[in-house]
């Protein structure tokens, strides 16, 4: 980790979680969201491992708590893909703004 | 070595742009499929980058777990979906505006934060290697609840999954 | 005590009788209650001839049992078979039975048939205990209830106006005597302290009169004898008997003619005693008998309905028992009354016969029925003899008894009125048979046919009561029913005397020839004869204006004095309940204006209100995932930058 400062990966991770973030928050696409989704988690990731790397703390915690991390993940776009099959089945849409149920 | 150290930090450089380019393919593309794609790639960018962090193992989880089995399953419900993706279709919502400068914000001043920030690194943590083994040893004695936790959200999302996914009318 | 007997049995019968027919006649037995009735009837019958009998041979029942106490006074329910009961008795078990028999045929098809036999078997179980009866209070229980039987059969056929207004008539009327019955009692009751017959005939006859004075035992009389006035339609009550022939003809025989009206004698002679105690009160009876008599009788000459005809008969036969009873004769009295029940009965039942076979009421319709109804005509013509007096048959030895009572105790007057009242009853049954049974069938539309057996069979039973009860109380037996009476309650008796009956004779053969003669021979004259008497004519015609008088004096005045309570009530009581209701309905339209406008307002503005913030608010709720998803961004960013103090 000599090689490159801490900072400039972590303006990376920035960088990377703030693109997740804008698809989370624009594409009407589901299954977009879940990508950027994942998108931010590799951020936070990216993030764990670099800390772990360089902090006194013991250095396998940051990668034990990434793989709980993919995890977590992968459960995440399990049920949200088992949620999109669900929800094109019986209103035929998998954009999110169509999907207003919960208005006034 | 200096060329090799240099070789190696212009790679991690490029290794990081490539994915910050492939990420703003993610989010930008029109095509879902695509978009998946570029996700594969940056996924695959990132395990580079934990490679050059020395975390092997968790650069082989990355492949196996994302590029493995979370792509392959985004991509089967991309087929599923497919003919709403279509080329009219449009991608974006009405918030992108709002979005982008509400992301601008933060990331102008997080940037900041981190680059006021004076981060210690511990010279012995640098040079130590992080071994398989020991990351089993954490995970069967150290976190192994955590661990156990994890199993046990991952039964309760495969079930429903399941059961959400399922057909309504059993017959 | 109880000491349940057979004799008990004999209301009891019918009365079961008359449950089983209400509760499941019209579903179950239908045309079968008849025959439920007919049995407990002749059952009642078998149970009490041979009481009757062993009475007539010396007996004397009495059973009773404690059925009410009050303090230390107790109230005796039981029977009490005498002389004067027992050949009530025997009277009303025979009557009853074959009216019953009758009316089974009677009343065939009728859709109300068991509803009908069951409020005769009511009827004969209530007469049955009225007769039977040993105290006042039992008396007057069987005595309202036949005045229901008679209201609810006399509107059998309610669903003709005419006859719910009979009904209602004679119940209201009846019940005028009633209330005086009731009164006399309860007096009775407070000066010798019993309701029992046997006590009170006891005490009268040791000469205590109880605490109180003798002219109170004599308003107490009094007002017993009202109820005779009403039940026996004496004058002036006699008014709702004539309408009360709109009920089925078998029940104007058994209840109209032979027994109910019957009652009111029968208490007269129930509480001999009691007038023989205070003899002031007799002329007051024999006065409304003989009126009734005479005036019933006059009205009877012009009637054209027959069964109105015999209704009036009916009053002033009536009559002349009370008339009797009025001058201490008790055998009389109650002679002609068994006597008159049989021969009434049947004419009655002939009349129904006639009705049935031809469908009219009316005689001036009939004529030459007599070939045509052969054991009808026959039947009726023997017991009209029977009823106007001609010898042998049985209305010529009461008839007789009665005018021998007159002419031997000194009631001069009475007796030439009685015996006018003898003549005219000649000719008025004579002018009914004569119009009727003989000339020429006057309506051609009129289909006569005789009756079936059911209904001739009684009539011809009933002959037989018509022609031989008279001789068990004739010279021929030696008076032995009056003698048979005398017994039991002491009263006077006279021998026979040639004079009254040639007078008698010579009463009922010139009535009877009269009528012949008018009817059968000279037929004109009757017009001419109802011209030259024309004010006669039509006072005997609208039967004295009674009915007429009564409206008008009495119904009317109370009807004006109902419209003027009325008014009251409209104008103050309702009006000031009205006012009442106004003034709650002002203070009702303050407050509701209070309401409406002031806490309704307040809460209607609250409602707007957070209607209008709502509006503002729920915009907020796009349900668009995305939108909160950056709004929680936003906030978050709101909050790094408030946190690291950049602003």
């Amino acid at each position: 980790m000599t090689l490159i400062p801490v900072e400039h990966v972590l303006i990376f991770s920035l960088l990377l979680f703030a693109i997740g973030l804008y698809g989370t928050l624009t594409r009407r696409n589901i299954i977009g969201i879940l990508i950027s989704i994942e998108l931010m988690l590799n951020a936070a990731n990216i993030n764990l491992v670099v800390f772990a790397k360089t902090t006194s703390l013991s250095p396998e915690t940051g990668q034990v708590f990434a793989v709980f991390v993919i995890a977590i993940a992968a459960v995440t776009v399990a049920v949200g893909l088992a949620i999109v099959l669900a929800l094109y089945r019986s209103r035929k849409t998998i954009f999110a703004d169509e999907v207003h149920l919960l208005k006034w | 070595m200096e060329i090799l150290t240099l070789a190696a930090k212009i790679g991690a450089y490029a290794l990081m742009t490539g994915v910050l380019l492939f990420a703003l393919g993610v989010v930008a593309l029109r095509n879902l499929f695509h978009s998946a794609l570029c996700l594969a790639a940056a996924l695959i960018g990132i395990a580079g980058l934990y490679l050059f962090f020395r975390a092997d193992f968790l650069a082989a989880v990355q492949i196996l777990l994302y590029v493995g089995a979370v792509m392959t399953v985004i991509i089967f419900a991309i087929m599923l979906t497919e003919h709403l993706s279509g080329k009219t279709t449009i991608q974006h919502n009405r918030q992108s505006l709002p979005a982008f400068l509400g992301i601008a914000a933060l990331v102008t001043v997080i940037a900041k934060v981190i680059l006021q920030t004076p981060w210690p690194v511990t010279q012995k943590a640098l040079g130590a290697h992080t071994s398989v083994e020991g990351i089993g040893t954490a995970l069967m004695t150290v976190y192994v609840f955590p661990f156990e936790v994890i199993s046990v959200v991952l039964i309760a999302a495969l079930i429903g999954a399941v059961i959400i996914a399922k057909r309504e009318n059993p017959s | 005590m109880v000491t349940a007997d057979r004799i008990f049995l004999i209301p009891l019968l019918p009365f079961a009788a008359f449950v089983v027919n209400i509760l499941f006649g019209a579903r179950f037995l239908k045309h079968r209650a008849a025959w439920l009735s007919i049995l407990t009837s002749i059952a009642a019958c078998v149970i009490a001839l041979p009481v009757c009998f062993e009475v007539f041979g010396g007996a004397r029942f009495a059973n009773d049992f404690a059925w009410l106490r009050i303090n230390d006074g107790v109230l005796r329910f039981g029977y009490l078979v005498d002389p004067l009961s027992a050949s009530l008795l025997f009277m009303v078990v025979i009557v009853g039975t074959l009216i019953q028999i009758y009316a089974s045929g009677y009343m065939q098809g009728d859709p109300r048939y068991s509803r009908f036999f069951a409020y005769v078997s009511l009827f004969m179980s209530a007469m049955l205990t009225l007769v039977i009866s040993n105290n006042f209070i039992l008396f007057f229980m069987a005595w309202e209830i036949m005045g229901l039987c008679s209201y609810l059969l006399i509107g059998f056929y309610f669903q003709k106006e005419s006859a719910a207004k009979a009904c209602f008539k004679a119940f209201l009327t009846t019940r005028l005597g009633d209330v005086g019955f009731l009164i006399g009692v309860l007096m009775l009751f407070l000066a010798l302290g019993t309701f029992d017959f046997s006590e009170i005939n006891r005490a009268l006859a040791l000469g205590d009169h109880g605490a109180l004075p003798l002219s109170f035992l004599a308003t107490s009389a009094i007002f017993i004898f009202c109820g005779t006035i009403g039940k026996s339609a004496q004058f002036p009550l006699h008014v709702w008997l004539p309408d009360a022939m709109e009920g089925p003809t078998p029940v104007s025989a058994l209840i109209h003619a032979a027994t109910m009206v019957a009652a009111g004698v029968f208490l007269v002679a129930r509480s001999f005693t009691i007038f023989m105690a205070v003899p002031e009160t007799m002329p007051v009876v024999t006065t409304i008998g003989c009126i009734t008599a005479f005036m019933a009788a006059f009205i009877a000459l012009t009637q054209t309905d027959i069964k109105r005809i015999l209704a009036y008969s009916t009053i002033s036969q009536l009559g002349y028992m009370v008339t009797a009873l009025g001058m201490q004769g008790l055998g009389a009295g109650t002679f002609h009354l068994i006597t008159h029940a049989f021969f009434k009965a049947l004419l009655f039942l002939g009349a129904g016969s006639v009705i049935h076979g031809t469908h009219v009421q009316d005689i001036r319709q009939m004529g030459g029925l007599f070939k045509k109804m052969p054991h009808t005509a026959v039947t009726f013509i023997i017991a009209s003899l029977a009823l106007a007096g001609v010898p042998p048959l049985s209305g010529f030895w009461s008839k007789d008894e009665i005018l021998l009572t007159a002419f031997a105790s000194g009631h001069t007057l009475v007796f030439w009125i009685l015996l006018l009242t003898a003549f005219m009853t000649a000719f008025y049954m004579f002018r009914l048979v004569f119009i009727t049974f003989f000339g020429k069938a006057r309506d051609p539309h009129v289909h006569a046919h005789e009756s079936p057996a059911v209904m001739t069979l009684p009539l011809w039973g009933l002959v037989l009561g018509a022609v031989l009860l008279g001789i068990p109380g004739s010279p021929l037996m030696h008076h032995w029913f009056q003698q048979f009476l005398a017994h039991a309650i002491h009263h006077p008796e006279y021998h026979p005397s040639a004079f009254v009956m040639t007078c008698s004779v010579i009463a009922a053969v010139g009535g009877i020839t009269l009528a012949g003669i008018i009817y059968m021979k000279n037929t004109h004259w009757a017009e001419s004869i109802a011209k030259r008497f024309r004010p006669l004519y039509r006072l005997s015609f609208n039967k004295f204006y009674l009915d007429e008088i009564y409206s008008k004096f009495i119904i009317r005045p109370f009807t004006a004095l109902g419209e003027v309570l009325y008014r009251f009530d409209a104008k103050v009581i309702d009006g000031s309940v009205n006012g009442v209701g106004a003034g709650a309905m002002w203070l009702g339209a303050v407050k509701n204006w209070i309401d409406k406008y002031i806490v309704d307002g307040l809460v209607n503005f609250m409602g707007t209100l957070t209607c209008f913030l709502n509006s503002i608010v729920k915009r907020l709720q796009t349900g668009f995932v995305q939108n909160y998803l950056l709004i929680a961004f936003l906030g978050f960013l709101a909050f790094i930058i408030w946190e690291l103090k950049l602003v």
